[in-house]
Formats: structure tokens, sequence, C-alpha cells
């Protein structure tokens, strides 16, 4: 392969401290960043630690920092973001770094929790199935919000969550929007509660950061939005 | 660091404030329109309860809204939290209701 038809591919290698080392690879058509940082560990260096799963932009494992900016890196072509022949490749921002391109993912699912993002069910099996229609106006917002595949590419991207370790994050909020509007739900007022702290939907700055890098083009500012409306409904009726 | 009571009351103030900023520009147009000298302003602002209202209502709005904005940005700025955050929100509603209040009572009494 000649030089021309290689990239030079930075990638982050150590914990929190740690630097770039810079890798060949070489450019295939419809290549990925995953496939870059594949290659890397196939063929130059298989200590690199990285995270995936499906490949198809279903999983939300192989999210990453590519030339500073928070994507789904099985789904980014390297056409779309290589810069003169360089690609840099580092883990996701705002999660602390285990080795290398791997994050620890537990300060992002713990806020999910803290959110109320476990669904609390009002029926049981031996209850008959709820009809949901579609078309009903919380069940449009639920669905608007529902097909996260839980990446953290918004979290890395929310410049709130980096200044404010407090804050729950889009993703989470997000999550806790689609279970308020699901009528299947019974935990309302404890989830309005989750959220009305002192890391709670109140903190967003609305500057729409998670909506712009959100690979499935969801929209967590407009859940938050969601979120800052509901609760003040509860707060004035003295619910939550 | 902000939740939800802190939140409604900076919207409550927004919503206070706006119809008071449009008022006092109409009233500062009004009075360089007019030509009025500062001795002719006064002479229609002291004693007069309504304006000590108007301009009482601002300054206590202004120094609730600014100081829970701050306090968001000290927080996220400097890392500052808790208990002393807490005191540095008091310490600025009350330096810039102190001093809005200070100014109302200088033209109104
Ligand atoms: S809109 Fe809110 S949640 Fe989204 S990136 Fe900005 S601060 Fe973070
Ligand atoms: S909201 Fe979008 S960016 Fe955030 S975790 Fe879900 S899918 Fe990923
Ligand atoms: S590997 Fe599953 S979303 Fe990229």
């Amino acid at each position: 392969m000649s030089d021309d038809a290689s990239l030079k591919v930075s990638v982050w290698r150590g914990a929190e401290a740690g630097s770039f080392e810079t890798f060949d690879v070489p450019m295939q058509e419809s290549q990925t960043v995953l496939d870059l940082v594949a290659w890397v560990q196939q063929n130059a260096d298989p200590t690199l630690a990285y995270r995936y799963a499906c490949r198809v932009g279903m999983c939300g494992s192989c999210a990453m920092m590519v030339n500073g900016v928070p994507r789904w890196t099985c789904r980014t072509h390297v056409s779309k973001v290589a810069k003169d022949g360089t690609v840099e490749i580092a883990p996701l921002r705002n999660l602390p770094v285990i080795k290398d391109l791997a994050v620890d993912m537990d300060p992002f699912f713990d806020k999910w929790t803290a959110a109320g993002g476990a669904f609390s069910p009002t029926k049981s099996r031996d209850d008959t199935v709820e009809p949901i229609l579609p078309e009903t106006p919380e069940r449009r917002e639920a669905d608007a919000a529902i097909e996260c595949i839980n990446c953290a590419v918004c979290y890395a991207a929310c410049d709130v969550v980096s200044v404010n370790p407090d804050y729950l994050g889009p993703a989470a909020l997000n999550r806790a929007w689609s279970l308020v509007n699901d009528v299947k739900d019974g935990a309302l007022d404890a989830r309005l509660t989750a959220v009305s702290g002192a890391g709670g939907c109140h903190n967003c700055h609305s500057q729409q950061g998670c909506v712009a890098h959100c690979p499935n083009e969801l929209n967590p500012t407009a859940s938050i939005a969601g979120l800052k409306r509901a609760t003040v409904r509860a707060a004035l009726k003295g619910r939550i | 660091m902000i939740g939800v009571r802190l939140y409604m009351l900076q919207r409550l103030t927004a919503l206070i404030m706006a119809p008071l900023v449009i008022g006092h520009i109409a009233v500062m147009i009004y009075a360089v329109q007019g030509g009025l000298s500062a001795s002719e302003i006064l002479g229609r602002t002291q004693g007069s309860l309504l304006w000590a209202l108007f301009y009482g209502t601002f300054a206590v709005a202004v120094a609730l809204h600014a100081a829970i904005g701050l306090r968001a940005i000290i927080h996220e700025t400097f890392g500052l939290g808790g208990k002393s955050l807490a005191i540095l929100t008091l310490g600025i509603f009350a330096l810039l209701g102190g001093m809005g209040l200070h100014a109302v009572y200088a033209v109104t009494a």
C-alpha cells in the first residue's frame, strides 16, 4: 500500500494521563472510524482497548471523540471526518478513562437511575394489556424520545456536564421525559422530584449541543424543556 | 445548582422585569423629550408611593434574578457549591437589593 493510500491515525493511549500514538492505517472504501481502530488493534497493537458490539448503530457502545467531536464510530465514515489524511481518536469526553479508548460508563448510567429512568409498572401480569393509542399527544412525546441507544454522545457534547458534575445530562433527562409521558408508568411525581434537584433539568442551558451531536437525531433539549414545564406545574400544585 | 424553586423564581422575576423595563424606558424617553431637569424629575418622584413601588419592585426583582443567574455562573466557573454558594447567593442578593432600594429611597422619599 502506497503512502497516499494510508491515513495517519492518532489514538489515545493510557488512562486519564496518557498521550496520542500515531499509526499508519491503509485506506479502504467505505471505511468507518471503528474500522480504523479495529485495524490498529488487529494489525499494529493487540493491547489497544476499545469497545463495540453491533457495528450497525444499535448498541451504543462504540462512541469516541473523533477529531474532537463525539461520534458513533461504527456509523461514521472516515471520508466524512478525515482532515488532510489524519484522524484523531480519543476516549469519550466527560467520562473517566479506563484505558485507551474505553471509558467508564458508570456515572452515565448512575445518572439514568438517579433521574428515575426505571419504568415503574402500574399493572401486573394478571391484568389485561392496556391498549396504547399511538396518536395521543403523550405517546407522540414518548415516541420522539424513546429511540435512544445510550451511546453517551450527547453526554460528551454537553458543556454543563463538564462544569457541573451533578448535572444528570441530556440522555438521562430525555429518558425521564419519555417515562413522564408513558401512561403505563406510575411514578410521575417521584420522577419529577428526581429531575428537580441540584443537578436536575433546570440547569440545562438549552444551547443544544446534545441535539447537534445525537446520532439518532433525538432532541434531548426539547425533552428537558418538557420536564421544566412539567416540574413547574407540579410545583405550583404542591405535588413536588 | 438550580432547583425547581430557584428556576421558578428566576422566571417569575423575568416576567416582572419585562414590563417594568419597558415602563422605565418610556419614562426616560418622555423625560428627555420633554427636557425635564433633574429637580423637575425629583419633584415628581419625591413623596410618590407609585414611583417607589414601581422602582422598588424593579430593584428587588433585579436582585433576585441576578443573584440566581450569578449563582449558576459561579458554580459552573469556579466549582463553588454547598453552604458557601448559598451564602454568596444571598450576599449578592442583599448587595444588589440594598443598593437598588437605597437609590429608590433617594429619589422617592
Ligand atoms: S441543551 Fe442542555 S442537555 Fe443539551 S447540551 Fe446543552 S446544556 Fe446539555
Ligand atoms: S440521546 Fe442520542 S446521543 Fe444521547 S445517548 Fe441517546 S442516542 Fe446517544
Ligand atoms: S458498535 Fe453498536 S452502535 Fe456502534
